[in-house]
């Protein structure tokens, strides 16, 4: 199980970085196994500094980030290829996650290096197979071709691909559909899902509530930095108690109802700019809000 | 009629052939109306904004007419259609964001580009003032840098500034994508108001994003690797679409309420054509579930229904 416990990140910024920006603040929620949990939040929300620090790629101020129990930012050089071996990241644009002179075949190769040194080559093949098959990709669309020879959906389905080839337990996909095209990314979308049955839990990072709606299991609303409300997707979405949520939900865009027809009603901007960010309490069954209070 | 565009061809010019970006669009806008043109990346819809304002160094017009209020506009000819960009047509571009000079107040630089008009910034004031009262901002913005603004806030100063000579046609081209969903209903419900206040007569929204333009557009037009693929009144294309690729790009949008264990959506399989080489007849035809021999020649965009336009032999059936 991934865990956030109490995690709160604060950034210096200013000259010699003498003011500092607490960009996540307290914030406890875990991701099981065979689940998607969205992290759902507007610009400057903190949603992808949560996915930096559990990939390491940043360290959390306070509290901790634990995988089976085990603090990620106390791993020592040995124990870190395991955890990068079981926990991946995926991000927004796939034209730049590539090396642009390397083909296919050497961006996988590199996990072969990295991870997998005793296998065979024949192992290395089916591998290589059992992986494309697995994100929907012909080998012989992909393989010897350069990134920019591929579209985006494709490379964003490699980038899945090359981490599925790990034992891989946790996967951190920061809006990885925001770049693609609407025929292309619920493919990828689907994908998610379908891995989701094999027992991938999924950190699902996004600013985008009906994709979020879609695919997950779990909700996180984030608002500068604080959780606000969550719980099983159904209920954040079906019966949204945050003002900020009610918000969110009346300013989507819809396909079959206007603005301001919508069964929610729009809170008051009095309302939201009042709006509780204090300890979580549960209101329902796996369904949290927060309330008024100093956490 | 505000526009009448009539089988316009855009081409880039490149080292490999002629790109057919734009390869013969003919529609027309009324007075008052607002079109979204929906696509995805590399359908056309910037290339047709573009070229209706401003075409940069690659791009060549091959053929085709526009006509604004009635007179032809020199769109082929850079510094003729400097007479009429920002008084006749204006552009709120892309990344609206970054599309102000960082190194002048906003005020300084909105009485720079209006007396390149020979327009005084004295008498525009009150309306300027009136007008960014409208979008929520005071008279102190134009005593400020851009860097002092945020991203929402400099995009409504923009579109203040883009329609303050109250311009025929507003071309916005993927106004609200980088926008956050509060900002972005703000931003979109802005552009209905402009209208409906007659700031602009004419609106063409540019995005990727159909339900946005459910939101705020009369009518709908899609495009598809450089062609007209449909035109109908927006909430008569989203509820009944004529087109298989208009049918099938709605149909793989999730909406808030489905859900992936309850019903599965599909995407599109394959990829758009390069434009380099476009295939003969139905340039979707390679995706199309429903192509048959005839595909092979190119479907005509024609009138289906009442108000509906299509570019499909099994629609016109």
């Amino acid at each position: 199980m991934l865990r956030l416990d109490g995690v709160t990140k604060v950034f210096r910024t200013g000259v010699f970085g003498r003011a500092t920006f607490t960009a996540v603040s307290d914030v406890t929620f875990h991701v099981e196994q065979g689940e998607i949990v969205s992290l759902i939040g507007e610009s400057g929300s903190g949603k992808t500094t949560v996915g930096r620090m559990v990939l390491r790629l940043t360290r959390a101020t306070e509290g901790a980030v634990t995988v089976d129990g085990r603090d990620v930012a106390e791993l020592g050089r040995t124990d870190v290829r395991t955890y990068y071996g079981s926990v991946q990241g995926i991000f927004q644009d796939p034209f730049s996650s590539y090396n642009p002179v390397f083909k296919v075949d050497r961006v996988l190769g590199m996990i072969r290096a990295n991870y997998l040194q005793g296998l065979s080559d024949a192992d290395w093949k089916t591998k290589v197979r059992g992986s494309l098959e697995a994100v929907g990709l012909e080998q012989a669309d992909v393989l010897g071709k350069y990134p920019h020879q591929l579209s985006g959906g494709q490379l964003q389905r490699l980038l899945i691909a090359r981490a599925l080839m790990l034992e891989l337990r946790f996967l951190v996909a920061d809006e990885i559909i925001s770049m693609l095209d609407a025929s292309t990314r619920i493919d990828v979308l689907n994908l998610l899902g379908d891995l989701k049955a094999r027992g991938l839990g999924v950190l699902f990072v996004t600013h985008d509530l009906a994709l979020g709606n879609y695919i997950s299991d779990r909700t996180v609303i984030l608002r500068r930095g604080r959780v606000v409300e969550m719980g099983a997707t159904p209920k954040v979405f079906g019966s949204p108690a945050h003002p900020y949520t009610r918000m969110l939900l009346t300013s989507v865009p819809h396909l079959s109802a206007k603005w301001g027809e919508d069964e929610i009603e729009a809170p008051t901007p009095s309302s939201l700019e009042e709006a509780p960010d204090g300890p979580l309490q549960p209101i329902d069954d796996d369904h949290f809000v927060a309330t008024r209070g100093e956490r | 009629m505000t526009l009448v565009v009539d089988n316009l061809r855009v081409y880039y010019r490149t080292l490999r052939g002629d790109v057919k970006a734009l390869d013969g669009v003919t529609f027309d806008v009324a007075d008052g109306e607002i079109m979204g043109i929906a696509g995805e990346s590399g359908c056309g819809k910037t290339t047709l904004g573009k070229s209706l304002i401003r075409l940069d160094g690659r791009m060549r017009v091959v053929e085709g007419t526009v006509t604004l209020d009635g007179v032809r506009m020199p769109i082929e000819d850079d510094r003729a259609m400097n007479e009429y960009r920002f008084c006749d047509v204006s552009i709120v571009p892309q990344y609206a964001m970054s599309a102000l000079n960082p190194i002048r107040k906003i005020g300084r630089m909105i009485s720079e580009l209006l007396s390149a008009r020979g327009v005084s910034y004295d008498e525009t004031f009150p309306e300027l003032s009136r007008r960014l009262a409208l979008v929520g901002l005071g008279d102190d913005v134009l005593e400020r840098y851009p860097i002092e603004l945020s991203g929402g806030m400099k995009q409504r100063v923009v579109m203040v500034l883009s329609t303050l000579l109250n311009p025929s046609l507003l071309i916005a081209d993927e106004l609200t994508s980088a926008l956050d969903v509060s900002t972005q209903k703000a931003v979109a419900e802005m552009l209905v108001e402009f209208r409906d206040r007659g700031f602009v007569k004419s609106t063409i929204v540019i995005t990727h994003d159909l339900s946005v333009l459910y939101q705020i557009a009369d009518t709908i037009l899609v495009m598809y690797a450089g062609k007209l693929v449909e035109k109908a009144p927006a909430a008569e294309l989203t509820a009944s679409p004529k087109h298989p690729y208009t049918q099938l790009l709605l149909g793989s949008l999730p909406e808030v309420g489905v859900r992936f264990e309850e019903k599965r959506l599909t995407g599109i399989p394959g990829r758009p054509p390069s434009l380099l080489n476009p295939p003969q007849g139905c340039r979707f035809r390679a995706r199309c579930p429903l192509a048959f021999d005839k595909c092979a020649e190119e479907p005509p965009f024609t009138e289906v229904a009442p108000g509906r336009y299509a570019a499909c032999w099994k629609a016109a059936a």
